[in-house]
C-alpha cells in the first residue's frame, strides 16, 4: 500500500488516468467524486486546511507512475467541492482554497462537545488554548485553522452558546461557553 | 415476346451501373427515354429507362426494377435527324435509327437478315435531341467499336512511321546483327515514349490513350509477374515493385469516367453510383472504412483526366441514401469523414479494442493509437477515431501525458463499486506493491470479475 506520510493511499491512485481530466461527462463525474472524497479525506488525517493551487501538494502528483494534475483539473476538483460546500475560495483568482472537511456548522458541533466531554462549560479560554492547549491534544481541534475556529465560535456565539470577548491584540481572545 | 428477348441485355453492378465493354467509353446520358419499335407492334417497347450513349452502345437501363438492354451501334444502319414541324413544336422529340435484326426482329451485332426501325421518345421534358443527334453521328462516325481490330496494326504502323521519317532525312544506320536488334528495341521504346508524352500534353488523345495506357500497363504486369516466377527465391526489392505496380493498376482502373459533359445534369447521380462502384475494392483492403481525403485522392487518380471537386464527392456521397448502395458516409464527433462499409459494426470494433486493452500490459501502461491500429489493421488516425469513439460509449478513458496520449479500459466505475479485487489487480501489475505479486495469468477469478465488470459497462 502506497502512502503519503502515514495516509494510506486508495488503490486508484495508481491508475494513470486518474491524473487526466476526463472529457467524457459520466466518467468525469466518476472521478471529480473520487477525487472529492480523496482531498477530504487526506486533508482530515494531515490536519491541512489550505491548499494553494500553484504550490505543491504532494496529492496532487504520484511519483511512481510519474503522472500529476494540471493546474485545470486541480481547479476543477477544487470547485467541486466549493460547489459541494466542503471548501471556499479565499481569493477571487482561485490561488488559495480553504478545506472544510468538517463545515463550519459541523466545528460549531464539534466544540460543544469538546466542551461537555472535558467539563470546561464554566471556565474561561483563550482561543489559542482551544487550539493548542492539553485537553485538545488527540482531537480534532488541535492544530485547526484559526479563521475556522473563530467563525465556529462566533456561529455558536449568534446561538448564544458562547461569549467572545477580545483582549488587548488577538492573541488575547477569549471565550466563554454557555451551553 | 418479353423485351429481354428483342433487345440484348446489359450487366449491371450492385449500384445499378452498367458494365462496360473494355475500352467503352460513354459520352451522353439522357433520363426518361422510351424505346419503341413503331412498325413492329410485336416487339414490346421500353418506357422510361436512362439512355446513355456510349462509344460502342446505346443502353437503355432501368434502374428502379434494375434491368437494362442494349443496341449495338454497329447495328445501327442509319439515323433520321429529328423532324422540325410545328407538330413536333407540341410533343415530344422522336430520333429514328435503323437496326439490322433477324427475322424475328431481335437485334444483333450485326448480321442480320433484314433491319427494324426504333424510334427513341425523348419525354424529358428538357432533352435537346439536336444534340444527342449530333452526338450519336460523331459516334457512329468514330467506330470505335472496330478499333480492338485495327489496333494490332496501328502499333506496328506507328514504329514504321517513326522509323522511316527518320529514314529519309539521314542515313539508315545497320538493321541486322546485334546491333539491329539493340536498335529495333530502342525504337520500340521511343515509340512507346513517344505515345506516354503525346498522350499526357494532349487530354482529350488520353481519352482514346486510355484504352492503350491500359494495355502497357497489363503487358508490363506479366512482364513483371513472369520475371518473379522465373526466379526461385524473389527478393524484397522485386515484390515491392509487384505490389507497387498492382496498386498502380488499380488506380488506373477506371477509363470511362462519368463527366459533367456526357451525364448533365444526371452527373451527380452517376457520379455517386460510379464512386460506390470503385470504393469497393479499397473499403475491403482497409478493414471497412477509409478517410474521405483517401478516396478524394485514389477516386481521382482513377479517373486521371475530368477531375471532380471535393463538393461534388460530399453530394456523391450524400445521394448515396436515396440509392441502394453497400457503402455510406459518416462524420465522426471529432469532424472526421469516413467513407463505411454497411457491413461494418462498430460493436465488433469496440470489442476487439477492449479485449486489446485487458492485455497485461495494456492494463500497466494503456494503449495508444499506434498499438491499436497495428492490431486492428486500419490506419493511425481512424484507429484513433475508434478509440475516442469507445471512449465516449464510457469503455475506455484517457491517459494524457508527456509520455503521449494513451487509452486504458475504464475502471472508473469499478472503483466507486468497492471491487478489492480490481484494484488489488491494477496494484500488482503496476508492479508497485512487492507483497501482492501472483501469477496473474492463472487467476482465473480475477479475470471473472473482470470480464463481468467491463459487461456491467455495455448497458
Amino acid at each position: 500500500m502506497q502512502k503519503l506520510g502515514d495516509f494510506k493511499l486508495p488503490q486508484f491512485f495508481n491508475y494513470p488516468p486518474y491524473f487526466t481530466l476526463q472529457p467524457i461527462r459520466e466518467t468525469r463525474e466518476k472521478q471529480i467524486q473520487l477525487w472529492k472524497e480523496l482531498i477530504l479525506e487526506y486533508c482530515r488525517s494531515q490536519k491541512i486546511f489550505i491548499v494553494g493551487l500553484d504550490e505543491e501538494f504532494s496529492l496532487f502528483s504520484n511519483q511512481s507512475i510519474e503522472r500529476s494534475l494540471s493546474h485545470e483539473s486541480r481547479e476543477v476538483f477544487l470547485s467541486a467541492l466549493v460547489s459541494e460546500g466542503r471548501a471556499e475560495w479565499m481569493d477571487k483568482s482561485h490561488k488559495k482554497c480553504l478545506i472544510l472537511w468538517l463545515k463550519v456548522q459541523d466545528w460549531a458541533d464539534y466544540i460543544i462537545n469538546f466542551v461537555r466531554e472535558n467539563g470546561l462549560e464554566d471556565s474561561v479560554m483563550t482561543v489559542e488554548d482551544i487550539r493548542s492547549g492539553i485537553e485538545s491534544r488527540g482531537t480534532e481541534l488541535a492544530g485547526i485553522d484559526r479563521g475556522v475556529l473563530i467563525r465556529a465560535l462566533k456561529l455558536l456565539e449568534q446561538k448564544g452558546k458562547a461569549a467572545i470577548f477580545k483582549g488587548s491584540s488577538t492573541d488575547d481572545e477569549g471565550v466563554k461557553f454557555n451551553i | 415476346m418479353a423485351a429481354s428477348a428483342w433487345l440484348p441485355p446489359v450487366d449491371l453492378t450492385d449500384s445499378g451501373r452498367p458494365v462496360l465493354f473494355p475500352g467503352e467509353v460513354e459520352r451522353l446520358f439522357i433520363s426518361s427515354i422510351d424505346l419503341q419499335a413503331e412498325e413492329n407492334p410485336s416487339l414490346p417497347p421500353l418506357r422510361s429507362g436512362l439512355l446513355t450513349l456510349t462509344s460502342h452502345r446505346l443502353l437503355w437501363i432501368n434502374e428502379t426494377s434494375r434491368f437494362a438492354h442494349f443496341i449495338p451501334l454497329g447495328s445501327v444502319i442509319h439515323a433520321f435527324p429529328p423532324k422540325k414541324s410545328i407538330k413536333s413544336m407540341f410533343t415530344s422529340p422522336k430520333i429514328r435509327i435503323q437496326v439490322t435484326s433477324d427475322s424475328d426482329g431481335k437485334i444483333t451485332s450485326g448480321k442480320g437478315t433484314t433491319s427494324v426501325v426504333i424510334t427513341i421518345v425523348m419525354r424529358g421534358g428538357k432533352s435537346d435531341s439536336e444534340a444527342f443527334y449530333g452526338k450519336l453521328w460523331e459516334v457512329l462516325k468514330s467506330r470505335s467499336w472496330e478499333v480492338e481490330e485495327v489496333k494490332g496494326r496501328e502499333d506496328v504502323g506507328e514504329i514504321r512511321d517513326s522509323g522511316s521519317v527518320e529514314g529519309t532525312s539521314r542515313v539508315r544506320t545497320a538493321v541486322v546483327g546485334v546491333a539491329g536488334i539493340l536498335r529495333k528495341e530502342q525504337e520500340m521504346w521511343e515509340s512507346t515514349d513517344k505515345s506516354l508524352q503525346d498522350a499526357f500534353q494532349d487530354l482529350n488523345a488520353l481519352m482514346s490513350k486510355a484504352k492503350e495506357m491500359v494495355a502497357l500497363a497489363e503487358k508490363m504486369r506479366q512482364k513483371l509477374l513472369s520475371g518473379s516466377a522465373a526466379q526461385a527465391n524473389a527478393n524484397d526489392e522485386e515484390m515491392g515493385s509487384k505490389q507497387e505496380m498492382q496498386d498502380w493498376l488499380l488506380s488506373v482502373g477506371i477509363v470511362s469516367p462519368v463527366t459533367k459533359e456526357s451525364a448533365g445534369a444526371l452527373y451527380h447521380q452517376q457520379l455517386s453510383r460510379q464512386l460506390a462502384d470503385f470504393v469497393k475494392l479499397p473499403l475491403e483492403k482497409s478493414g471497412g472504412m477509409i478517410a474521405l481525403i483517401d478516396v478524394y485522392c485514389l477516386f481521382n487518380r482513377a479517373r486521371g483526366t475530368e477531375l471532380i471537386s471535393p463538393e461534388d464527392l460530399l453530394q456523391a456521397c450524400a445521394l448515396w441514401e436515396k440509392y441502394e448502395v453497400p457503402a455510406m458516409l459518416r462524420k465522426f464527433d471529432s469532424g472526421v469523414m469516413v467513407i463505411q462499409s454497411k457491413a461494418h459494426s462498430d460493436e465488433e470494433v469496440f470489442a476487439r479494442i477492449i479485449s486489446l486493452a485487458q492485455k497485461p500490459d495494456a492494463l500497466k501502461m494503456g494503449i495508444s493509437p499506434s498499438d491499436a491500429a497495428l492490431t486492428l489493421g486500419i490506419a493511425p488516425a481512424l484507429a484513433k477515431e475508434h478509440l475516442l469513439n469507445a471512449e465516449s460509449r464510457g469503455l475506455l478513458c484517457r491517459d494524457v501525458s508527456p509520455d503521449g496520449f494513451r487509452f486504458y479500459v475504464n475502471m472508473f466505475k469499478e472503483f466507486e463499486l468497492g471491487n478489492i479485487y480490481l484494484a488489488w489487480r491494477i496494484n500488482a501489475i503496476a508492479g508497485l506493491d512487492e507483497d501482492s505479486r501472483c501469477d496473474i495469468d492463472a487467476d482465473l477469478d480475477v479475470q471473472a470479475t473482470l470480464q463481468a465488470s467491463i459487461m456491467m459497462l455495455e448497458r
